[in-house]
């Protein structure tokens, strides 16, 4: 058993929602770099220089590269060992994203009622999901999501006929009607099978994965690299105004599910993907 | 084609303006999104005037990050504008000339934009910090209490934009797809 304060996470949080808002991961980096590189438009080629120069500013001069600076998005992963002390555990989350948010000078985004709407003015509360695993350890990550993307993402109970095919269409289609919208190149995050709402998280979850990493099943990662070579030949370009760098990664995560179903869920994240990890 | 222009937007400028212009502006703009449009809308029913002179006007949709010490503004790229598209038409009806933001627009707000002779201007979503460069005095004028969403007055020098939609109703978006899409059919990209 090992006692963890929950000052820790709040304080780690705290640290976390800026530095993720104002440095772009370096796999995002590479990636927009790469997509410069090979891009064939004149028109998208200058947009993803002012989008190299944006991050680049972001981080010389420490503010957010985006003024969306999102839902703070929060996964713990607790070592079963772990004892937490000193508080309620989402109470010190809370408290880490609203010191980060308001002390960092990052946008707060969030209504406290999805109606009746009301800004809760510190960004609060973050979107957390709880996985306990083997250990004595906690992993905190944080993926700021803007909803530019988030908006034009989509769910669908597929039948099982469907198959890898209806699966295809769907993601293609996600990206088809979402265009321009979610500030391209993105980033695809795709869950499929589980239930309805957990499938929901693993298409969440495929954001986190590094962009320039690859599916460890050889299936998914055809997959992932067809899908990718599709999208990148619709043609919607960076920003919309036509190119070839659609999107700079399809990331794909299964679960297993229902003799009666074939859930897909597709995540969308713009060029400014962000998620930083720190474990205690 | 490369334009610099002052603001405010005359109608016979904003005619001028082509679909993949690449226009510089400089002058006086307003923010507003959703939360402020909405309630300009609504108060115009209930007979309050809109809270700043919209003959002419050019309207940013953002939502921009707090200002750091010793900064104007915090990043502030722009938002999505479908989500304004309900509000549009009658912001055009009322003199606004311009719309700065990202994404798609409705066929009601292209038809609105060749009545009345506006201009739908994109600024690259996701480059906020690269934006705000551009914006010289920020002075909150009205909504205060919608924090972000609060209607902003900002003094913009040689803000970098491109014509998406112009007066003709022709589309950066759907010309600019295809032209890429040809080109790449012509040298035998598969």
């Amino acid at each position: 058993m090992r006692e963890i304060d929950v000052s820790a996470v709040a304080d780690a949080l705290e640290r976390m929602c800026v530095s993720a808002n104002v440095q772009l991961p370096g796999d995002m980096q590479r990636g927009i770099r790469a997509a410069r590189e090979v891009e064939d438009s004149p028109i998208a080629a200058t947009v993803l220089d002012q989008i190299i120069q944006n991050f680049e500013i972001a981080k010389e001069e420490q503010v957010p590269i985006c003024q969306d600076t999102g839902m703070a998005v929060v996964f713990l992963e607790v070592g079963q060992e772990v004892h937490f002390v000193g508080g309620n555990l989402y109470d010190a989350v809370n408290e880490g994203v609203r010191r980060g948010y308001t002390k960092g000078y990052l946008r707060k985004s969030v209504e406290a009622d999805p109606i009746r709407r009301g800004n809760t003015g510190d960004n609060t509360p973050a979107m957390i999901t709880t996985d306990i695993v083997p250990g004595e350890k906690v992993k905190i990550t944080i993926a700021p999501k803007g909803f530019g993307s988030e908006n034009m993402s989509a769910l669908r109970m597929l039948k099982p006929s469907s198959g890898l095919e209806g699966v295809k269409a769907f993601i293609l289609d996600t990206v088809e009607k979402a265009g321009p919208n979610p500030c391209p190149p993105i980033v695809v995050g795709v869950g499929i099978g589980g239930n309805f709402d957990h499938v929901a998280l693993l298409a969440k979850k495929a954001l986190l994965r590094p962009v320039d990493s690859q599916n460890p099943d050889p299936f998914y990662r055809e997959l992932e690299e067809e899908l990718l070579e599709k999208i990148n030949a619709l043609g919607i370009g960076p920003q919309g105004y036509g190119g070839r760098s659609t999107a700079i990664a399809v990331n794909i995560e299964t679960l297993p599910t229902h003799i009666a179903g074939l859930p897909c869920a597709v995540n969308i994240s713009c060029h400014v993907t962000r998620h930083e990890t720190e474990v205690i | 084609m490369e334009r610099h222009i002052m603001l405010p937007l005359t109608e016979e400028t904003a005619r001028s303006l082509h679909m993949g212009d690449s226009v510089y502006l400089s002058g006086v703009i307003y923010t507003a999104r959703d939360a402020a449009h909405e309630r300009m809308i609504d108060g115009l029913a209930e007979g309050k005037a809109i809270p700043f002179d919209s003959k002419d006007a050019v309207i940013y949709y953002v939502g921009p990050s707090p200002a750091k010490p010793g900064q104007v503004i915090g990043s502030a790229g722009p938002t999505t504008s479908g989500r304004m598209d309900k509000w549009a038409p009658t912001m055009l009806a009322l003199g606004a000339r311009g719309m700065i933001g990202k994404g798609a627009r409705s066929k009601e707000v292209i038809e609105a934009m060749k009545e009345y002779g506006g201009v739908y201007f994109g600024a690259i979503g996701g480059a906020g910090a690269l934006l705000a460069k551009c914006i010289k005095k920020s002075e909150l004028i009205a909504y205060e209490d919608l924090g972000p969403e609060a209607i902003r007055k900002l003094t913009v020098e040689e803000l970098p934009l491109l014509v998406l939609i112009d007066a003709d109703g022709r589309n950066l978006y759907e010309e600019g797809r295809a032209e890429y899409l040809k080109g790449r059919e012509q040298k035998g990209v598969s």
